[in-house]
């Protein structure tokens, strides 16, 4: 099982989210987006971050391609699946509830 | 698809590790090329190998990628010692092979149930009686009446349908055709509709083509003759076929599979019963009765009902009996009725080969024990040797129900592989042993479907077998202790199991030998127990005619045979001896009572006797112009029976018919006894009659069958079957040999089933005794190199070859006696469920356990020999050396 880290929990919503924007990422490009796009607030460990992506391959909500690069390296990069867009749509709502939720605990004097 | 595509990656592995390392390796790539520091990047990651594994099990199933790993390195381990992991598979082929097809036949004979609807329902009607003969008899054949009454009278609880005995006979399509051979079975017009069978083509009986005797000239064919005799041609319906002297119409073609209700007789035409010349006789029993009870009957009060009315039946006809003791027609009227289950079908090959199946499925199931004591050797041998491997696994982390994984992967290739090679085996080996079981025109035929039956029985078996031999080796190289095992520790309970299984070998082996002894020595004693005549050189033709002929006729036709170059002498008779046909009766002299011995009788032409060769001991041989009822000819056993051994020629006796006839005749020959119905047993008492017959007013009968025994000068008869066949109709165009075959061939059908366990048994013997000799040798072999160390002290301590060659062998032979002393034990209890098969052998005769014993002692000392060598000629110079 992989590690608990900061993002447990939130990483699939996040790699989902920037695969919607931004779809034909490889994984240090989806790494880097969460870092810039959280202001650096947000860090996604290489270790975390390649068994989700696998995971979420295996589960259906992504799919990955081989593509070589203008540098002659190949590159493994992933786009969101139908499927994926659903599930995104589904985890970005229970996002919602679980924050608002958790704000009205917090807002409680 | 998801799933789909990870058992896809199970078998690309590698491929799957080099794309995920790949994909890491560009991230890092990318990282450094940010300006990271290659260094922190790659700590960053964690470790690659954890992280790989990791994605990896995401990606296909991870108990499966272990299974395959597991598999892999199984067959290497088998590739590393080729010979003996053949020597495994074959053995182990044999074994399974050899018990799938056991479970082929005795399924398709006893077990597979028909395929009716409800089979489960369907019962038979038998019952027991002591016999007219004065033994206990099981009859399942009844007469119509009975049956008709008894239908009735059960008609609210269950169906009763009547099913002839069936018999090969001659049938012809269309006039001026060839005769040809058919299974014939009459059948109750309801049968069909009452098993739930629907029509192929046409339509099958209903009810109202069962009603008037002799009415309905219908026949049905059954689905597996229409195919091989009409090639599934729908035109058949409606053309007629000719059974004795009769035709029928063809309405239609029963279902695809339904071949009767007689498993190892497969009936090509259905007929109904009403078409039986005996449909509406008293005292026939020529067909047999199934029930089919309705749900929620109870069989006791439903038995005891047929009981009651069949009983009553009988009684009633008794009181026309006459000539019966009168002992023996209360015993007779003591019978019983009784239901047997009968969903797997009913048929007398079922009763002849019940116990001999089960004998045989015993021994090879022995075989293949023996096979697996061995295979249990072998792995055990290897576990010992990778004993240090597995503690080093265990060292760095690996579960101990992986190890056992790993250990049971290389015995289920062993397994798997002798399936594969047992299948082919069994493919080929169960048709083989039913051709064997081919008594002259009526061989058996069996349905034997590879089907998901045999498939879920070989796939048991072979699970089964994988545990039994990989299992104990796979614990125990799990449970192995690391820190001893590496440190070069000896396990010396392994060698002690060893031991054990050599015992086991041994018992089972002496087993299989001391069974397949009485067999060999039981087909042995049958085969030559004297028959009274001689059947070699001399043909059978069974003759009918298409209108019955005057025996002048009969003459002219024998006459006519004589003069064919190669024929010795020609002979006439009703029937043919050990034939399978029996006409007896009791026998009364001077007027007295019968004495309630029944004696056996037949027709015969004069030269019939010579023919047979059957010595003439007084009087004379009939001549021409003897005609029955006058003279008889009797046997010594006859004369024995009723005139207490003294000479009967110019005697006169009584038969006692029990229509109340009494025909009398005088004695004028007296012949040497023959074996008449049976070739085991005692000689019967023996009339023989002339051919021909005159009729209460003189008149000499005309004749429609008969068998002309033919001795031939040539070595092997067959050369004239076909010059005889020709010259039969060539001689009078009015007659027909419908069958023809060797006095030898039927001899020998006596003998077939004695033949078939004598040949397989004797095989699987040297089979059980050739796997226990090698799994012996394997053992010493083994021992010998564990010990060589201290052989080799010992040998540079001065010890002598002998006293080596006793220290590795001895416990070795206790054990191989410690076995065959319990084998012996084990083979005098299960004697007695194979006494029945045995003859004029007895068990506990010495001479039957002596042999095993011995050729177990030989084959244990050849097998020691090698090893024993090896180890009285180690060196201890290179042996202390090496260590």
């Amino acid at each position: 099982m992989p590690k608990t880290d900061s993002l447990q929990g939130s990483l699939d919503l996040l790699v989902l989210k920037i695969l919607s924007r931004r779809p034909g990422l490889h994984g240090y490009a989806i790494m880097s987006t969460i870092k810039d796009w959280s202001g650096d607030v947000l860090r996604a460990e290489e270790g975390s971050l390649y068994p989700a992506l696998h995971r979420m391959e295996e589960a259906g909500w992504i799919r990955a391609k081989w593509i070589t690069k203008e540098t002659g390296r190949r590159a493994r990069i992933y786009e969101l699946t139908t499927e994926g867009k659903r599930q995104f749509d589904a985890e970005e709502s229970r996002w919602q509830a679980v924050t608002s939720a958790v704000n009205r605990v917090l807002r409680t004097v | 698809m998801s799933l789909w595509s990870r058992i896809a990656n199970v078998l690309r592995g590698d491929r799957l590790s080099r794309e995920i390392d790949e994909e890491l390796q560009s991230h890092l790539e990318e990282a450094i090329e940010q300006g990271r520091d290659p260094g922190e990047a790659r700590k960053a990651f964690g470790p690659a190998l954890r992280l790989r594994e990791e994605s990896r099990d995401f990606r296909l199933i991870p108990w499966l990628d272990s299974l395959r790993a597991d598999a892999i390195f199984g067959w290497r381990q088998l590739m590393k010692n080729k010979v003996a992991s053949a020597a495994a598979i074959l053995s182990l082929a044999l074994g399974i092979g050899a018990c799938t097809s056991a479970f082929r036949l005795i399924d398709a004979l006893l077990l597979r149930p028909l395929p009716v609807a409800g089979p489960g329902e369907l019962y038979a009607l038998a019952r027991k009686a002591i016999g007219p003969d004065g033994k206990p008899q099981i009859f399942d054949g009844f007469a119509y009446p009975d049956f008709h009454l008894m239908r009735d009278g059960v008609k609210d609880q269950a169906e009763l349908i009547a099913i002839s005995y069936s018999d090969r006979t001659d049938v012809t399509y269309g006039s001026g055709a060839e005769m040809e051979k058919a299974y014939r079975q009459y059948v109750s017009g309801q049968m069909f509709n009452t098993l739930g069978l629907r029509p192929a083509v046409g339509r099958v009986f209903a009810d109202s083509d069962d009603l008037e005797p002799g009415a309905h000239p219908l026949a049905v064919l059954s689905y597996d003759y229409w195919s091989s005799r009409f090639g599934r041609d729908p035109k058949v319906i409606g053309r007629s076929v000719r059974i004795d002297n009769a035709l029928y119409q063809i309405i239609g073609v029963g279902p695809e599979r339904f071949t009767g209700i007689e498993p190892g007789t497969m009936i090509d035409i259905f007929i109904p019963t009403m078409m039986h010349p005996g449909a509406l006789r008293a005292d026939w029993t020529w067909m047999r009765t199934l029930a089919r009870v309705k749900p929620g009957v109870a069989l006791e009060p439903l038995r005891a009902k047929l009981d009651a009315i069949s009983g009553a039946f009988e009684r009633d006809r008794a009181k026309g009996f006459r000539g019966w003791p009168k002992e023996r027609l209360e015993e007779f009227l003591k019978q019983r009725l009784f239901l047997a289950p009968a969903a797997a079908g009913i048929s007398d090959l079922q009763n002849d080969y019940r116990t001999s199946l089960l004998a045989l499925a015993v021994l090879v199931a022995l075989v293949l024990l023996i096979a697996c004591a061995n295979v249990a050797k072998l792995m055990a041998a290897q576990a010992s040797a990778r004993a240090r491997e597995m503690a080093l696994r265990i060292s760095i982390g690996a579960g101990r129900t992986r190890l056992v994984q790993l250990v049971l992967m290389e015995s289920a290739w062993l397994a798997f592989l002798a399936a594969a090679l047992g299948a082919c085996f069994a493919w080929w080996a169960a048709p083989f042993v039913v051709g064997m079981i081919n008594p002259p025109g009526n061989p058996v035929r069996l349905y034997l479907p590879a089907d998901w039956r045999v498939l879920a029985f070989g796939l048991l078996l072979t699970i089964g077998v994988m545990l039994l031999f990989g299992l104990a080796p796979a614990l125990r190289a799990s449970a192995v202790n690391p820190v001893s095992a590496l440190k070069g520790a000896q396990d010396h309970s392994r060698r002690r199991s060893m031991h054990a299984l050599i015992g086991v070998q041994a018992a089972f082996c002496f087993l299989v030998l001391f069974v397949s002894g009485l067999f060999v020595a039981t087909f042995e004693r049958l085969s030559n127990h004297p028959t009274g005549f001689s059947p070699e050189r001399v043909l059978t033709l069974e003759t009918g005619t298409v209108s019955p002929q005057p025996p002048a006729v009969w003459d002219q036709v024998a006459d006519r045979l004589r003069s064919v170059p190669g024929v010795e002498t020609v002979g006439l008779a009703s029937s043919v001896l050990l034939g399978g046909g029996s006409w007896n009766n009791f026998i009364s002299v001077n007027g007295a009572p019968p004495n309630g011995v029944l004696a056996y009788l037949l027709q015969a032409s004069p030269g019939w006797t010579e023919a047979m060769k059957i010595p003439l001991l007084g009087g004379r041989d009939f001549r021409r112009g003897d005609v029955y009822p006058s003279v008889a000819i009797v046997n010594q056993t006859f004369a024995k029976v009723y005139f207490n051994g003294d000479s009967p020629v110019g005697k006169y006796f009584e038969v006692a018919f029990p229509n109340g006839q009494h025909p009398r005749f005088e004695i004028v020959g007296l012949v040497g006894d023959v074996a008449y119905l049976d070739i085991r047993g005692p000689m019967l008492p023996q009339a023989y009659f002339p051919f021909s017959s005159i009729d209460d007013h003189g008149a000499l009968l005309p004749i429609s069958q008969g068998t002309f025994i033919v001795r031939t000068s040539g070595a092997n008869p067959l050369e004239l079957a076909n010059v005889l066949r020709r010259a039969v109709p060539a001689a009078r165009s009015e007659f027909r040999v419908s069958n023809i075959g060797t006095q030898l061939e039927i001899d020998q059908s006596h003998t077939v089933r004695e033949r078939l366990l004598a040949r397989l048994a004797f095989f699987f013997g040297v089979v059980a005794v050739l796997l226990a000799a090698i799994g012996l040798y394997g053992v010493l072999d083994y021992t010998v190199v564990q010990r060589r160390r201290e052989i080799g002290i010992r040998m540079a301590i001065g010890a002598q070859a002998a006293d080596i060659a006793r220290r590795v062998t001895a416990e070795i032979f206790l054990m191989v006696l410690a076995g065959a002393l319990a084998g012996l034990a084990l083979g005098s209890f299960s004697a007695r469920y194979i006494e029945a098969l045995l003859y004029q052998v007895r068990p506990s005769d010495p001479a039957m356990l002596a042999l095993p014993a011995l050729t177990i002692v030989v084959a244990a000392l050849l097998a020691a020999l090698p090893p024993v060598i090896r180890a009285v000629r180690i060196d201890p110079a290179t042996t202390l050396r090496d260590q």
